[in-house]
């Protein structure tokens, strides 16, 4: 058995982002995950926000990361393809009390280093966004929210990774870990794996994974939020992210549109004690409608495309658990909570460092990193169809050429949901009445 | 660009059943573009029988029904382009196109939407839970197992007890399927005895009535769905494989709506007049995109009587019930939404707004929707398909008769008819010369 240099364990937008960076230098990695994709655990289920994190705590790892992950993360997104709409978001006080905390929301901002909020009136919140329910007694605007493909990242990231010489293991679920000397020993689902140095990005199970080197610094409690995806039909109904002012008693819903033409209602908050119990409720999918038709009350008359929920990885603590241990040679990336998809890049690069510092010998490749092109599926640009093709999936309007192409890329899907984050297919309105037996066709046969 | 008479929009039924008779007619060139690899429509993949009864007068599975439709309009020299989407559909009539050949602007002198329907899917419905694989709708369903051969072994469960709910329940028994039950939010099944009975002697299929999932379980593969009885409130877990959402239509209306055509909020689908004329000049819309779902038969014979309007309206642009944008191609407002009350703001507005001159014609509670609706008030008055308008209601009445009114004036009481969710009722339209031009909305309510 070989030994690598570094396994990372976990291929979500954090583990693919930290493997990424590191394939810029001569340095043997694995990117290691107990599912069938990257990214499919937290980063494929999420509200789909870049933010700029105006509204992180001051002073945290998880406000300094965010800050600098969000703006590496718009370069990266505009050269590998990303789907990403700087629609602006607008933050709306609907209650007195949310009034009163609009300064104090501006002011947090500003120490997070973001200067470009700005207050509403509420005139020009109403012109700006007509379709606004009654009632908004204030605002903020966040010029630079922007909405982004949570898909395409990680599956980017990997794609970059892979090229650079990375090896992704999928399926493939760490059950041990024995430390050791020179290397330390990993059991797996698919035998066992030697590296000198383990980084734990595992998400939902980044407490298992450092249990196995003996830490008991933090308990990820899974906190569910359920989401509803509105038809495109709904998509004229607003024009930026509208962002609900957090308060003592509650966090609120937002209401925002996505980069698939979509609009997107949610999440809902709630502990619980399953890290695998991604199911939506009765409860929680009521309380976002009523929620979405104060907002916006044209969501009433329009069709609900999709419902899911995620799993935020929180902790009990109020910031990111990274820490990088030198001599165990163990790197702890975890309790990234909502915020992962934004900071990404800016927690890659500071792991990275604190890798290099701790002692991982990092030599330079010596050649440019190849920002890989990604297959866009964003409404913003320009899809295949608008050129030529023979459309499969009429509702999201997925070309066959693009399904051809998602079967035979660098890292191409083990099932019909891997193959619906790289394309849209059977995303759309009729959720398969038209396509899915076409799709699963062309993707059986895409297989073969 | 390509410059043609009419194109239609959807090769299924309605839409090639237009397109044959509008050649028949002599109404020139038409072009029909459907999006899937073969014509036919939704019959290509319902392999049962019954089709081509009402349009054809002859008895046929779907899919050889779907082949003599799309050879008819063939045969009768229409340009049937497959694997082609409309993409878009603004004034003048003009669309885009995209084929495998690429993209293709098109103008026609007249457009007639043909794009049908499809049931909402189990998340639409809000059904809450796991989102695992084996949920599916009818269509996926059919598309599965008569076009890619699969087998569902296992136990399936249906949602639904309408017409097709008993179809999805033939299918899944091709496919190997036990079919656990047919699960309605309704006292009653409402499918046609004939058809229900054959399905449940030869299957054996009970019906759940006043039952409705409230829950589906599974992390990968289904693993089975909670059947709430909403009589005690009792929920119960059922394991199965496979839960098919039937029914529960909404018209393909996407098009229709970027175009800024205005819907009924009824039906869903393209507002449209006895001519089956939309409130966008010189656009058509036919078959189940404006009352989803009636039969096939029923679908064709919409096409027919849209075709025969749009040819008289096209050898004769300047006959009253000619579109004005036929002979004023770019009329700038002519895809503008109208108001409630279009006659009022028709018969004072330009001539573009005046060729949409019409009577809005509603229907309330108990009743969900009436198509056509609106009554047009500028020349002669036709008929709408078949002489009578088409409605459905929510809930089970033994008897009832239709009341027809204008502003509190009776225009008709109909004969006693039965409600059943999910069935066509029908109301003559003998009272259509009744109608004030100049009136409000009709109003169509259960005496």
């Amino acid at each position: 058995m070989s030994t690598a240099d570094v396994v990372i364990v976990g291929a979500g937008v954090v583990g693919t982002a930290i493997a990424r960076t590191l394939s810029a230098y001569a340095v043997d990695c694995v990117l290691v995950d107990a599912a069938n994709d990257v990214g499919t655990g937290t980063s494929k289920a999420n509200t789909a926000i870049l933010h700029t994190g105006f509204d992180a705590k001051p002073g945290t790892l998880e406000s300094r990361l965010l800050v600098r992950g969000s703006g590496l993360l718009r370069e990266y997104a505009a050269a590998a393809g990303i789907p990403v709409e700087r629609t602006g978001a607008l933050l709306v006080a609907w209650t007195g009390e949310q009034l009163a905390s609009l300064p104090a929301v501006a002011g947090q901002a500003r120490r997070n280093g973001y200067a470009a909020i700005r207050p509403v009136p509420v005139p020009e919140l109403y012109a700006r966004e007509p379709r606004l329910g009654p009632g908004a007694l204030g605002a903020l605007e966040i010029p630079d929210e922007s909405i982004i493909c949570p898909w395409t990242t990680p599956l980017a990231f990997a794609t970059e990774a892979v090229l650079g010489g990375v090896k992704l293991q999928l399926n493939t679920w760490v059950t041990g870990v024995t430390p050791g000397g020179p290397a330390h020993e990993l059991t797996t689902s698919r035998g066992a794996l030697r590296a000198r140095w383990v980084i734990n990005s595992a998400g939902l199970g980044s407490d298992s994974v450092d249990a196995l080197f003996g830490g008991d610094g933090f308990v990820i409690r899974p906190r569910r939020g359920e989401l509803i995806v509105y038809d495109k039909l709904a998509r004229s109904l607003l024009g930026s992210i509208l962002l609900p002012v957090p308060t003592a008693r509650t966090k609120g819903v937002l209401v925002a549109p996505t980069v698939y033409g979509n609009v997107l209602l949610g999440p809902t908050a709630e502990d619980i004690d399953d890290p695998s119990d991604t199911s939506t409720t009765a409860a929680g999918l009521s309380s976002l409608l009523a929620a979405g038709h104060r907002i916006l009350p044209g969501l009433a008359a329009e069709e609900v495309t999709a419902t899911y929920a995620g799993l935020r990885a929180a902790t009990e603590h109020a910031d990111y658990q990274i820490y990088v241990d030198g001599k165990q040679r163990y790197a702890c990336v975890a309790g990234i909570r909502s915020t992962g998809l934004s900071a990404s890049l800016g927690i890659a690069e500071h792991v990275v460092a604190e890798l290099a510092e701790a002692g991982l010998p990092l030599v330079s490749r010596g050649r440019p990193a190849q920002v890989p092109v990604m297959p866009y599926i964003g409404e913003a640009g320009i899809r295949p169809y608008q050129v030529a093709g023979e459309i499969v999936c009429h509702c999201e309007r997925v070309t066959r050429g693009e399904i051809e192409d998602a079967m035979s890329s660098v890292i191409p899907p083990d099932d019909l949901g891997g193959l619906r984050r790289r394309t849209r297919a059977m995303n759309g309105r009729c959720q398969g009445f038209y396509c899915a037996a076409r799709v699963s066709r062309l993707f059986a046969g895409g297989r073969a | 660009m390509t410059d043609v008479d009419v194109l239609v929009v959807g090769a299924g039924p309605a839409g090639l059943s237009a397109a044959a008779e509008l050649r028949r007619l002599g109404a020139g060139s038409v072009l029909v573009a459907d999006r899937e690899p073969a014509a036919g429509g939704i019959p290509r993949h319902s392999w049962h029988t019954g089709y081509g009864i009402g349009d054809l007068h002859r008895v046929m599975t779907g899919p050889a029904y779907a082949r003599r439709l799309a050879g008819l309009a063939e045969a009768a020299g229409a340009d049937l382009r497959v694997s082609t989407t409309v993409t878009s559909l603004s004034s003048g009539p003009e669309a885009m196109l995209t084929s495998p050949h690429g993209r293709e602007r098109v103008t026609a002198r007249a457009v007639l939407l043909a794009t049908g329907c499809r049931e909402r899917p189990r998340s639409a419905r809000l059904v809450p839970g796991d989102r695992p694989a084996g949920v599916m709708t009818t269509g996926e369903l059919q598309q599965r197992v008569y076009l890619n051969g699969e087998q569902l072994p296992g136990r399936a469960v249906v949602a639904g007890a309408e017409h097709v709910s008993f179809s999805a329940a033939v299918t899944l028994a091709h496919a190997g399927a036990d079919v656990v039950a047919l699960v309605t939010e309704h006292p009653h099944q409402q499918s046609y005895a004939a058809f229900r009975l054959g399905a449940a002697l030869r299957w054996r299929v009970p019906v759940w009535t006043s039952s409705a999932i409230r829950r589906i379980t599974g992390r990968g593969q289904l693993a089975g769905v909670e059947i709430a009885d909403l009589v005690t409130g009792a929920a119960r877990f059922v394991p199965c494989q496979t839960v098919v959402f039937t029914a529960d239509w909404i018209p393909d209306h996407e098009l229709a709506r970027s175009a800024g055509l205005a819907l009924d909020p009824g039906t869903r689908g393209p507002a449209v007049d006895t001519t089956l004329r939309t409130t966008a000049a010189g656009v058509y819309a036919a078959g189940n995109l404006i009352h989803a779902a009636e039969t096939a038969g029923i679908a064709a014979l919409s096409g027919r009587h849209a075709a025969r309007q749009i040819a008289a309206a096209l050898v004769a642009p300047s006959a009253p019930s000619a579109p004005a944008a036929l002979t004023a191609p770019s009329a700038p407002s002519a895809l503008a939404a109208p108001s409630v009350r279009q006659s009022a703001a028709a018969s004072a507005g330009p001539p573009a707004r005046q060729a949409a001159a019409r009577v809005r014609v509603c229907a309330e509670a108990p009743l969900t929707w009436i198509s056509p609706n609106a009554v047009p008030t500028a020349g002669p008055v036709p008929g709408p398909p078949l002489g009578r308008f088409t409605l459905r209601s929510s809930e089970f009445r033994p008897v009832a008769r239709l009341d027809v009114r204008q502003d509190g004036r009776r225009l008709a009481l109909s004969r006693p008819v039965r409600l059943i969710p999910g069935r066509p009722v029908h109301l003559a339209a003998h009272w259509l010369a009744r109608v004030d031009p100049a009136g409000g909305p009709v109003l169509v309510t259960v005496a």
